[in-house]
């Protein structure tokens, strides 16, 4: 009887416990006050972009006493997707491209922008390119703060110079230096397109350069918003000329099998042996971290360069390709308002600037600030292109884009398959656009 | 250490055990005041009831409403009837997926249960049988962030004739000239292989954990009893030791076999399925959180639901015959 | 000489060879298996000790001729991670209680299925064990939802509730097939004797259960130690709830670099785990039913 009633009481005594200390960690305080409270913010950066993001803060907080309470995964489409439909989405997310931006202002899950942040501040600083890319159905729903530039051919100079090989700025040129150098017995290009589970992106942002440069930002457009069948002579037309290079043995280092093996940040490497295994690597501007790590001794300019993609049709020879990262809102409060403000400015977008950890659509923000030639270069390219488009694949649906990843190694494994990888693309394309 | 975390310490610690065990002894309590009959009719729901609370909740719940969900459209606004379903099994790929599933299935349990089987067997009989299976249980133990780490290396490739990165492609081409090195991961003829040897690498240890608890159970005086009749060692395991493991084996093999038709991680992490080494788990989680289309998502995880009712029927028989 | 050796003895000759050879042959196997077992594990350790531009150009095998380029770096930066020390003890206290609730809540199950009669066990039981085959996936978005609805989202009693309840399937299978086989005579002479069910539960079948309830123990702790998709959704991945999984994969950023700190990060997690599985050994003990029955 009584160690029943002792019993007893320790369960209600520990029940009590559990509930009347209910806390729950990193939530906001509720207070209205400009000062004081919390922002949650999702995104997928780790190691140095979240010490970079880190010191972003220091000065937000010390300004407002807001604390941002960060969260970071790679598995971001799991989190934000499950918290979304749970009713519990973080204030702030900070998305890798608009496709996924636009999916979640189709459930209308996205704060418009144009009542938070001051729009006449944001048109002066930046481009409308870049609003234009923010925003799904004519709300601002997104705003850039870090950007890269895609479709840069990186090379070694000094090999370059050794092998007497001129730098191509057309791509018929850049095809007769790739024979001479085959002719030799060395495989120009080095490339890789592994990346665990978005293996292949790197093939897309190639494909996309090839067709931007042969049919322009309007065709351009037309592809990734699904009214161009992947069956159409032009898509097929860009594979083609894409399988000039990557699907000719003779033409990569280690053929289709160091291709779909190699992981992106180390394809590069057969540049820089010596003597040189491979001339060209295509990537974006953000593999000059990944050079620099594994050869902490190279210089940039010097040891490693790059030169923007050749021209193919001469209309469209300045044309870039862009990628960036961008920040939604998914609750509006005081805080998360507040630290939107912040994010768009200069003086933060500083912070990514300085240690070339990517290009600031702001421009307000100098081009000193940039802290190698490198990175200024890929800077002033960027902000001065006339003909600027976004990364076609994140702007497709996502359903598009992964068959789009999967489809180029399918591609690298079978090139002679290209008929049947284009059609079944486009079954995924009906199915994609149809919104159902 | 703040209060609030040093009272969860307190809580988890302390806490837990007491008020599951007081629950226990105020059911006992309660149901010693009633008559037998009562006693005996109510007892196994009261000692049911917290997993029974829990598992509706977390699992039950959960899994009637993706059954639900399925007949949905993609953000379950508006039914779809079978369009679903018909969508998954007309799918040029799913032929591809199912096959993949299958083969694991076979390869994996079976290699799996069997090494761990022989692993757990053996083990006993030597000394150093705690170093066995700490090496064996070890992969257990790696997280499969890190696993997918050293895995992508072991199978890396590097061009014939420079100096290999990859283990598999380094050992094979010290031990047999001529060898081309494989890109293992990305040869449609190779890549499920591969990948169902890292699946079977990590799982081992679980099987022979499992196992070794049932072996240990085995009354030691009826194996030795049949050695000193003159039983080989051969009859011994056969006819003595196998029957009586008989429902562990099932348990730890039904328990892989329904891990290995949810096998998700070590394809998403690998190859995300590509160069047909897809899987119906990861085809999932692509639907639910990538495209967002929680109807298609919801069918595919029902194909997995259906999957395993064969072997369920499997364990009736099983257990039907131990206990009271 | 030969006739000197009767055939019996010669006999027992043969047969201790035989023995021996069965013994090498045993050993081979044995040993054979864990140096295959260990290979990737140790190419892991390997890696971990060395700097990451070599990692990616070199095997790990090269490490140990000259020049000898061993480096604790990996291991520096993880340790000095920020909040590395207060995730640890986060893990700890998301991992004892979701391992020590579902056992005893499975237990309880388990004996009941075991030995108790009662209408729709066996249907029941069925259900329990087909409910492994619900993928995490399609729970995360119901439960966080009720979650959200109790406001239990971000504490540590909600996660501890989703692990109990995400084992129960296993551990309920687990135990029920090791009570089930505990010998029927020892469970009637101790109702016999006049104990109740919590007695014989605690103090009987408990007891005796212990090898399978190491077993468990081991998993359970050592799948939730592992955990990363559950905590960083029903906890949240802020610093002050973050378990190692989710400041370890802070190690590594958006692009995949930084992926070196992961192999000293993968040793510096699994020692726990492994200490618990080495600390719960000692139970896998023979016999443990020797003594309680009469043969």
């Amino acid at each position: 009887m009584k160690r029943s009633a002792v019993f007893v009481l320790a369960l209600i005594f520990s029940s009590a416990l559990v509930f009347a200390t209910g806390s729950k960690e990193g939530t906001q305080s509720g207070t209205t006050a400009k000062v004081g409270g919390s922002v949650s913010v999702l995104a997928v950066w780790g190691g140095q972009e979240l010490d970079i993001f880190n010191s972003l803060v220091a000065p937000f907080t010390d300004a407002t006493g807001i604390k941002v309470e960060y969260e970071g995964t790679r598995d971001l489409d799991a989190v934000l997707t499950t918290r979304v439909a749970a009713g519990n989405p973080p204030d702030l997310a900070a998305l890798p491209g608009p496709g996924k931006m636009a999916e979640f202002a189709h459930q209308g899950k996205m704060i418009d922008l144009s009542a938070v942040l001051d729009m006449a501040q944001m048109k002066q600083n930046y481009a409308p390119s870049w609003l234009d890319l923010g925003s799904v159905d004519g709300k601002l729903v997104g705003v850039f703060t870090k950007a890269s530039l895609k479709g840069l051919i990186w090379y070694n100079p000094k090999s370059l110079s050794a092998a007497g090989i001129k730098i191509p700025t057309t791509w018929d040129q850049l095809m007769s230096v790739d024979q001479s150098v085959a002719a030799k017995g060395v495989t120009p290009w080095a490339v890789g397109v592994e990346s665990g589970a978005a293996s292949g992106w790197t093939g897309t942002d190639w494909l996309e350069n090839i067709f931007l440069k042969m049919y322009g930002p309007a065709k351009y457009k037309d592809w990734y918003e699904g009214r161009l069948a992947w069956t159409s002579p032009e898509v097929k037309a860009a594979w083609q000329a894409w399988g000039k290079i990557v699907a000719d043995q003779a033409m990569v280092y280690g053929g289709s099998q160091y291709e779909l093996s190699t992981n992106f940040g180390a394809a590069f490497t057969p540049l820089f042996q010596s003597p040189a295994q491979a001339y060209f690597h295509f990537q974006a501007t953000f593999i000059q971290s990944f050079i620099q790590k594994q050869y902490p001794d190279l210089k940039p300019v010097d040891d490693f360069n790059f030169f923007g993609f050749p021209a193919i049709d001469p209309k469209y020879a300045k044309a870039v390709e862009i990628a960036g990262d961008l920040f939604g809102m998914f609750k509006n409060t005081p805080q998360s308002s507040a630290f939107m403000k912040y994010i768009t400015t200069a003086q933060a977008q500083d912070f990514w600037v300085k240690p070339a950890d990517g290009i600031s659509p702001n421009r307000a923000v100098p081009l000193t600030d940039y802290p190698d030639p490198l990175s200024k270069n890929a800077a002033q390219i960027l902000t001065s292109a006339d003909i600027a488009v976004f990364d076609a694949s994140d702007m497709m649906p996502s359903k598009m884009n992964n068959a789009f990843w999967s489809a180029i190694m399918s591609y690298l494994a079978n090139p002679g398959q290209l008929d049947g990888i284009l059609a079944d693309l486009d079954k995924v394309r009906a199915d994609a656009y149809s919104g159902s | 250490m703040t209060v609030t975390n040093a009272l969860w310490a307190l809580v988890a610690v302390a806490g837990v055990p007491l008020v599951l065990g007081s629950y226990l002894f105020a059911v006992e309590a309660v149901l010693r005041r009633r008559t037998a009959r009562f006693a005996r009719r109510v007892r196994p729901w009261l000692w049911l009831a917290p997993a029974l609370i829990l598992l509706l909740a977390f699992l039950v719940y959960p899994a009637l409403s993706t059954a639900v969900l399925s007949f949905l459209n993609a953000n379950s606004t508006h039914g779809v009837g079978f369009a679903n379903y018909k969508y998954i099994f007309t799918d040029s790929n799913m032929l591809i997926v199912l096959r993949n599933n299958l083969v694991w299935l076979v390869l994996f349990t079976v290699v799996t249960v069997v090494l761990g089987l022989l692993i757990a067997v053996l083990g006993d009989r030597v000394r150093y049988e705690g170093v066995v299976k700490a090496v064996i249980f070890l992969p257990m133990a790696i997280s499969f962030v890190a696993a997918g780490v050293i895995w992508k290396f072991m199978y890396q490739f590097q061009p014939a004739g420079t100096a290999q990165v990859g283990t598999v492609n380094a050992f094979l081409s010290a031990v047999s000239s001529g060898f081309k090195p494989q890109a293992w991961l990305f040869n449609k003829s190779q890549n499920n292989g591969a990948l169902i040897i890292v699946g079977i690498w990590m799982w081992v240890g679980f099987a022979m954990v499992i196992l070794s608890a049932g072996l240990k159970g085995i009354s030691v005086s009826l194996v030795e009893a049949a050695r000193i009749d003159g039983a080989r060692e051969g009859q011994i395991f056969f006819s003595i030791i196998l029957p009586l493991l008989r429902s562990t084996i099932t348990v730890v093999a039904t328990t892989l076999i329904i891990t290995v038709l949810k096998i998700f991680d070590v394809v998403y992490v690998m190859t995300n399925g590509n160069l047909d080494t897809d899987v119906i788990a990861n085809r999932m989680y692509k639907e639910m959180f990538n495209y967002q289309n929680f109807g298609r998502a919801s069918a595919f995880a029902m194909i997995l639901l259906v999957a395993i009712i064969p072997v369920m029927i499997l364990n009736i028989r099983r257990f039907g015959k131990s206990g009271v | 000489m030969a006739d000197a050796l009767s055939p019996a003895r010669r006999g027992k000759g043969a047969a201790f060879a035989g023995h021996l050879a069965a013994r090498g042959v045993l050993h081979i196997i044995l040993i054979v298996v864990s140096l295959l077992w260990l290979l990737p594990s140790v190419g892991l350790l390997v890696s971990s000790l060395r700097p990451a531009r070599l990692i990616t150009t070199t095997g790990w095998w090269t490490a140990f001729t000259t020049p000898f380029q061993f480096t604790l770096e990996n291991y520096a930066h993880v340790i000095g991670q920020a909040n590395m020390g207060r995730s640890f003890l986060n893990s700890l206290l998301i991992a004892i209680p979701a391992t020590v609730m579902p056992i005893l809540i499975a237990a309880f199950g388990a004996y009941a299925f075991a030995w108790m009669r009662f209408p729709g066990r066996n249907a029941l039981f069925l259900v329990i064990v087909g409910l492994l085959v619900v993928p995490l996936q399609v729970t995360l978005i119901p439960v966080l939802r009720l979650f959200n609805v109790l406001r239990l989202t971000g504490s540590f009693p909600a996660i501890w509730v989703a692990h109990t309840a995400y084992g129960l399937p296993f551990a309920v299978y687990l135990l029920r097939n090791f009570i089930g086989e505990l010998p029927g005579e020892m469970m009637e002479s101790a109702g016999l004797d006049g104990a109740t069910h919590a007695q014989v539960f605690f103090r009987l079948v408990l007891p005796t259960s212990v090898p399978a309830i190491a077993s468990l123990a081991i998993f359970q702790f050592m799948w939730v130690w592992n955990d990363l998709l559950v905590a960083l959704i029903y906890l949240g991945g802020t610093p002050q709830v973050a378990p190692m999984t989710v400041t370890i994969s802070n190690l590594v950023n958006s692009y995949g670099a930084g992926w070196e700190y992961l192999t000293a990060a993968a040793f510096i997690s699994m020692f726990l785990p492994l200490v618990v599985f080495f600390a719960l050994q000692q139970y896998f003990v023979k016999g443990i039913l020797a003594g309680s029955v009469k043969e």
